[in-house]
């Protein structure tokens, strides 16, 4: 019960009226963003994240206001996959398989309105499951020592063909970049590595200007290469006739999407696109024959859309009770919650009590808003999609640059940042995938460390990284999660691939 | 280190704060002239304070407050502004202040012990402390070693004693990196016990102090280095014991019952204070002024309910006391980094 009222006092922390405000906003900025084709969650959280510097919000804030971006995105990606058959980002990749049919049918407005009610019931879901697991989950990090880290880390990287990798390979190069660059910097035992006497090179590279960098300008330089001025093609919705036996309907679907979803959100590595994959064809196994899925079924469009949402929000379960996140989003939440100076894991449920049920109060909130956001103002969204970029990037990267400056106040970092632009222009040109970059510049250091200290512990002796069960046990998993995606991946992603061919 | 203290919440109370009327303004200005000395310097405009780390840290918070109090017993006629600039442990912004900001009246700079160490290891390259000039603490955080409850060690000599048996026997975690404040207040006390071969003391250095606490209270390493208002939570859920505290006497209130270092027989002392330093090269004034009112800040109500909030320990200087006590500190801590090995 202990939770209960640490939840009573984040919807203190979430319904002020400052941070509600906000939450509007992350709420209305992720889905626009989420609805932008091409632009995922974790673009939308790394661009937004200098927004929230430049505004000078307070860590809570700007916490709330992140969060409420994430779960927005994920409400977001639906519009362009029903509208118009292009997924927003990859987790919205099944709802184009009945989303897309039911607008050709001329039921777009009712195909919106269903998945926004799936997205909510998953992320309510998957909300209630972190508020349950996740204390749990806190208190059982104390039996976690430098091998346990070390291992975790260790499954981190060894599951990360599951998060990006289309080319194994290049998920390898590019979290061989990330731990490259995470060397710069004055390391554990204070020796200097890199920094060529440069004093801002000391604490080596700041995460955030790296993510902004590679996501937010790399995508201003991909939009000045394609100068796609002319904006988007015309997007219709018709009038809203929606009747609740038609919610009623979707219930079932929803609510075992969003299960799924979080299941699959907690399971590092797994994410939200293997959310919404498994929900749907658990969905179509389940019903069979009786639904005519890929020809515009709403319960299509509910279950993936429910799992994604539910993802999202168990990913969050590992980011915040292990500081081991369990997708490419929530790798840009962690690093900005490590440079508002606090450390996920067991503590921050206690020491930042506020902060942490702050947040998740907001999640349920932020659901909220989003529902009333995304049925009666949904045309809205579609107009605004309709925006050209040529305006829309510019504001983004005078964000981003104004938000950067502001956290250290020199133009050191700007150049950087702009440094880092053009490397993520490069990367993504060779198509390496840039969140291992990302997870490599976060988890580097911390494994490094953990690995230092368990040999300095046990006085050099190299067994005891594998001397506990717990230690033991992640070390399998992260064996199986590397070899499991290289064989099972390439077939659930011609299977993925097949149906989307089928349904366009 | 308390992380997030309420006050970070003055960025958004700008919007709320009150035009100050110009008689009251006048009143407080013509009090600050009847009590010190300081007839030619005012501050006019924006005062800067520079935090030189990212937002949520103890020098980001020492600005924050400092700055609220500033304002409210108008010490400055408009806003604190707090600037962040994080890099090198505080050496981007001594840097900044050094070549930059030289002749600045109006810019205060937050210090601690982190400064002075990293002063004495010579970590801000071809820098000293004669660079900048020193103005005042308001206040101290006390080290603290400690242990987990199922401990075998009852007190600091058991402790100790095993270290001088075999040096590599307990293991420390604290929040400062190697050879950081943390790492040093173990030295501090292994030294004042008698401890010989302090360079084979092992030292595992975490980002913060909870991290490392998390640690030995999962009996994963086997002692904390660290500060007082650190331990509150885990004192208070009886996880952690704490053996002793590095201060002069016992501290007030709900810590009265922690012994100190010195009354277990081992003279070792570890403030890690909170204050301030300005450019080179301002007037006498305008320091005078600053001096001034940091003594006046300290002697207020309300900076002694903010020092009680976030568990901050009564620890007072200004001016050449101060300044004497920052060379001091920095010579000892050379010393002792010398002893160990850290610099040559």
């Amino acid at each position: 019960m202990e939770t209960m009222s640490f939840l009573i006092d984040g919807f203190g922390v979430a319904l002020a009226p400052h941070n509600l405000m906000f939450a509007l906003l992350g709420a209305f900025l992720g889905t626009l963003i989420g609805g932008l084709p091409g632009l995922g969650p974790a673009n939308g959280v790394a661009i937004l994240i200098p927004l929230a510097f430049s505004l000078g919000l307070a860590p809570e804030t700007a916490l709330i206001m992140l969060t409420a971006v994430y779960a927005g995105a994920m409400y977001g990606g639906r519009i362009s996959s029903i509208l118009l058959n292009i997924p927003g980002d990859e987790p919205a990749m099944m709802t184009c398989l009945d989303g897309y049919p039911m607008a050709q049918k001329g039921k777009a407005a009712e195909a919106l309105a269903i998945s926004a009610v799936a997205s909510f019931m998953g992320s309510l879901i998957a909300t209630v499951g972190l508020i349950l697991l996740a204390p749990l989950l806190a208190r059982f990090a104390l039996t976690f020592g430098p091998a346990e880290y070390f291992a975790l880390f260790l499954l981190a990287f060894a599951t990360l063909g599951g998060i990006t990798g289309k080319n194994p390979m290049k998920t390898v190069v590019a979290a061989a970049i990330g731990l490259m660059i995470a060397t710069v910097g004055i390391d554990n035992t204070g020796v200097q590595r890199f920094t060529f006497e440069i004093l801002e090179l000391y604490e080596g590279v700041d995460f955030i200007i790296a993510i902004v960098g590679l996501f937010a300008v790399s995508e201003l330089l991909f939009f000045i290469e394609e100068r796609a001025g002319g904006g988007k093609a015309k997007m219709v919705v018709n009038k809203l006739k929606l009747s609740w036996k038609d919610i009623r309907d979707i219930m079932p679907s929803s609510i075992r999407g969003g299960v799924l979803g979080f299941i699959a959100g907690v399971l590092p590595g797994a994410g939200a696109s293997l959310g919404s994959f498994i929900s749907y064809t658990l969905e179509k196994r389940v019903l069979g024959r009786k639904g005519n899925f890929g020809e515009g079924d709403p319960r299509g469009v509910a279950a993936p859309e429910a799992g994604n949402n539910g993802a999202s929000s168990g990913a969050l379960v590992p980011m915040l009770t292990l500081g081991v996140p369990g997708s490419g989003t929530t790798a840009v939440l962690l690093a900005l919650l490590i440079s508002l100076n606090i450390t996920p894991g067991p503590l921050m449920f206690t020491q930042n009590a506020d902060i942490v049920w702050g947040v998740i109060a907001a999640l349920l909130v932020g659901n909220f808003l989003l529902l009333v956001l995304n049925i009666p103002l949904v045309g809205i969204f579609v107009r605004l999609l309709s925006v050209p970029p040529m305006y829309l990037l510019p504001i983004v990267t005078m964000v981003a640059f104004v938000g950067i400056y502001s956290i250290s106040n020199t133009t050191f970092d700007l150049y950087f940042m702009v440094a880092f632009g053009v490397a993520g222009y490069v990367f993504r040109k060779l198509e390496i995938p840039l969140v291992p970059i990302i997870l490599g510049l976060l988890l580097g250091p911390e494994m490094e460390k953990n690995l230092g200290h368990a040999l300095e512990i046990s006085d050099g002796d190299w067994t005891v990284l594998w001397s506990s069960g717990l230690a033991i046990g992640l070390w399998t998993f992260a064996i199986v999660g590397l070899l499991l995606p290289t064989i099972v991946g390439p077939i659930l992603r011609r299977r993925m691939r097949q149906q989307v061919g089928v349904a366009a | 280190m308390i992380l997030f203290p309420s006050p970070a919440r003055t960025i958004n109370g700008k919007t709320t704060m009150p035009i100050r009327m110009p008689l009251k303004l006048f009143a407080a200005a013509a009090l600050t002239l009847v009590s010190s000395m300081a007839m030619a310097f005012e501050p006019q405009g924006k005062v800067e304070c520079l935090a030189p780390a990212d937002p949520g840290g103890g020098w980001d918070f020492t600005c924050r407050s400092i700055g609220k109090v500033l304002e409210d017993l108008h010490l400055v006629p408009r806003n604190v502004q707090t600037i962040n600039m994080a890099g090198a442990g505080g050496g981007v912004a001594y840097a900044h202040t050094v070549s930059k900001r030289a002749g600045d009246e109006q810019l205060l700079v937050a210090a601690s012990t982190a400064t002075t160490t990293r002063l004495a290891q010579g970590q801000f390259h071809g820098m000293n402390a004669d660079m900048v000039n020193w103005i005042g603490a308001v206040g101290a955080d006390y080290g603290i070693i400690a242990v987990s409850k199922d401990s075998k060690y009852r007190d600091l000599p058991a402790l100790m004693d095993a270290l001088k048996k075999d040096p590599r026997s307990v293991k420390f975690a604290g929040g400062s990196a190697k050879g950081g404040w943390d790492h040093l207040k173990v030295l501090i006390a292994a030294k004042a016990a008698g401890v010989e071969k302090l360079p084979r003391i092992s030292y595992l250095s975490y980002n913060n102090g909870g991290e490392a606490m998390t640690q030995v209270v999962g009996g994963h390493v086997d002692a904390f280095t660290g500060d007082i208002s650190e331990a509150q939570g885990f004192m208070k859920s009886g996880d952690l014991r704490v053996l002793a505290v590095l201060s002069e006497k016992r501290l007030p209130g709900d810590f009265s019952d922690i012994p100190t270092a010195r009354e277990q027989g081992i003279d070792a002392l570890g403030p890690n204070w909170r204050g301030f330093y300005m450019p080179a090269d301002v007037s006498d004034e305008a320091k005078q002024y600053w001096i001034d009112a940091m003594d006046t800040v300290y002697d207020s109500e309300e900076w002694q309910s903010v020092m009680t909030r976030n568990g901050l320990m009564p620890f007072h200087m200004s001016a050449d006391e101060f300044e004497n006590f920052v060379k001091s500190q920095i010579q000892s801590i050379e010393d002792l980094s010398k002893d160990i090995g850290l610099i040559r």
